[in-house]
């Protein structure tokens, strides 16, 4: 009985084992492909050759990228963009988590402020008020444009608020009666306490500037001021307006080879290169810190 | 003496916050009036004519508003569906895999594309899918023709809804598996005691440990009934295939920034703003009722 439970059970773990592994392919085979692209040469890529090991390996469309100047000061300005935003996202969502995560009775306002927060997340007035009130404060063509309207991430203040929370209350008690202050208390007690949930919101809040293509599209107007995503996504429009335009298959199959795939491969991959040198480092963190900042007293 | 009062710093940290809100937040609510008015930037939102429901009696009267609103609701329903059974059905799975590094490095994997922007992932996807692409390839195998998938209404939603679940599916996945760790071991002991398959143990042990967190996923989801992801929309589709995935939220874009039909594209805004809000409204208090969730 034993005996046959054991291989059974064995059989059950290594098909299980088998369909993760697919699926965890799947996940990665498209990217890899983009990759196989990015190093291939020229033709065979744009006669759909490759597949996910590059054709006859080249860097000539990396180095066709470095020549790209608009790729470059489309980079720097993504690059600003996520200092300045991540680092006023930091401040911001510590200094909120940390005045809102005391009660009501320690904090009289503390709900009012919290439901003027949750309101401001759920209901909004829609793009082109957004638009239009964007463009009164004169922020068009700007870097802060990018950075300001996205000072407060509600849900990151959130998830820290309720990391907070769940911190032992005699810890600010006895540090009170030590005769700490609050923004003492904050910053040597509570911050050093949580670094993995403010690890997982940074990392949101990197990621999110990072990836933000459409405020740039719609609130720069000149092509150099536009941030890496914005610069990539006028790109794919050209792509996909080709796309709609040649009805035949051949015509399609033209369009593409013009396209030019493997250097369009290696811009994608560049533009991937930030995210994928911080996420393995906060990867460890993220899990972590949003378990707990979802668990309530 | 104010300066010495705890409260007092409270509100100090809290206020720059608030200015920001304030400003990108609450005065843009103020400029979604104009969907009440004829506007002409010129005479900016003070001196525009007042036009009451005018732009909402028009909108109902385009032909494209039924499309938009039902494309809308049709992939938002759809993705809220994949996306609640995917990920549980591969957090159950990986909860059976005892081995920890395969494990960790499935789960660094499939957590990776969530944080990808669409603008890559539109162009990888426009390749995967070409007419030479990998998916082609892969159904030629099958002995299947070239199919033009970015050209095909049949095709392209179900395009948007996979490629929507394989970004977020791993990510998703991360709540159920945090419930399933929080599941008593003793009773899987107890279980095996009894004698129970794996199986039974999954349909009487780890399934109801599951349930609540399921249900309460499930009616938050709610909320995003009109959210079909803009991002992703605007960044894969085309015209020809506007009749089966142009959204309230491109088409707000197109007719607002690009024709500057400002009044009109707001009214649609507008409306998809409120009944949204009613939605989560609604959602949060059935899962604070039904599950004892608490946003703060």
């Amino acid at each position: 009985m034993v005996g046959r439970n054991n291989i059974q059970n064995r059989i059950i773990d290594q098909s299980i084992l088998v369909v993760l592994v697919v699926i965890t392919l799947a996940c990665l085979i498209p990217l890899l492909h983009t990759v196989a692209v990015s190093f291939s040469d020229k033709s065979a890529a744009d006669a759909g050759r490759v597949l996910l090991t590059p054709i006859k390996p080249t860097l000539a469309s990396y180095s066709k990228v470095l020549d790209d100047s608009l790729f470059f000061t489309a980079f720097f300005i993504s690059i600003k963009r996520v200092l300045l935003g991540g680092l006023l996202n930091f401040v911001i969502t510590i200094m909120m988590a940390y005045a809102l995560s005391k009660d009501a009775k320690q904090f009289p306002l503390r709900n009012v402020y919290m439901w003027f927060l949750v309101f401001t997340m759920m209901f909004s007035g829609g793009i082109v008020p957004w638009f239009m009130t964007v463009k009164s404060y004169g922020l068009l063509d700007s870097i802060w444009a990018l950075v300001l309207p996205h000072a407060v991430q509600t849900f990151n203040v959130i998830l820290l608020m309720n990391f907070f929370r769940n911190l032992p209350k005699e810890l600010s008690e006895a540090a009170e009666i030590d005769g700490a202050g609050p923004w003492y208390t904050m910053i040597r007690l509570y911050v050093p306490l949580s670094l993995p949930a403010i690890a997982t919101v940074t990392l949101f809040s990197i990621v999110f500037h990072w990836n933000s293509f459409f405020d740039g599209l719609i609130l720069m107007n000149k092509q150099d001021h536009y941030p890496l995503q914005t610069y990539i996504q006028t790109l794919v429009a050209q792509l996909s307006a080709q796309a709609m335009t040649a009805m035949t298959p051949e015509q399609l199959a033209e369009a593409m080879a013009v396209s030019n795939r493997t250097f369009g491969a290696a811009k994608i991959i560049v533009s991937m290169i930030p995210i994928l040198v911080i996420y393995p480092f906060l990867q460890r963190f993220f899990i972590h810190g949003i378990t707990l900042g979802s668990v309530k007293e | 003496m104010l300066w010495r009062k705890r409260s007092f710093h409270y509100h100090l940290m809290v206020w720059p916050g608030i200015v920001f809100l304030i400003l990108f937040s609450l005065v843009p609510m103020f400029y979604s009036l104009m969907a009440f008015q004829d506007f002409r930037p010129r005479r900016g939102i003070t001196g525009s004519d007042w036009v009451g429901f005018e732009n909402f009696k028009y909108m109902f009267e385009l032909p494209d508003s039924r499309t938009i609103f039902f494309n809308t609701i049709f992939l938002a329903v759809m993705k809220i569906i994949a996306n609640l059974i995917v990920p549980l059905v591969f957090a159950l799975l990986l909860n059976e895999v005892r081995v920890r590094f395969m494990r960790r490095w499935i789960q660094t994997i499939v957590y990776l594309p969530h944080f990808l922007s669409w603008v890559l992932l539109a162009t990888v996807f426009f390749d995967v899918f070409s007419l030479d692409g990998i998916m082609n390839k892969l159904f030629g195998l099958f002995g299947v023709d070239p199919i033009l998938f970015y050209q095909s209404n049949k095709w392209f939603p179900a395009i948007i809804i996979s490629t929507d679940v394989w970004k977020e599916f791993g990510f998703g996945a991360i709540v159920y598996l945090a419930a399933l760790t929080g599941i008593n071991p003793v009773l899987y002991e107890a279980a095996e005691i009894d004698g129970a398959s794996r199986f039974r143990q999954l349909i009487h042990v780890t399934i109801p440990g599951v349930k609540t967190t399921v249900i309460l996923l499930a009616t938050l989801a709610l909320g995003n009934v009109m959210n079909a992801n803009f991002d992703q929309i605007f960044n894969m589709y085309n015209p020809l295939v506007y009749q089966s995935s142009d959204i309230i939220d491109t088409y707000v874009y197109r007719v607002g920034l690009n024709d500057l039909q400002y009044s009109l594209a707001t009214a649609v805004g507008l409306l998809k703003s409120v009944v949204s809000f009613v939605l989560v409204t609604v959602s949060y208090v059935l899962a604070s009722r039904f599950a004892n969730y608490r946003i703060f």
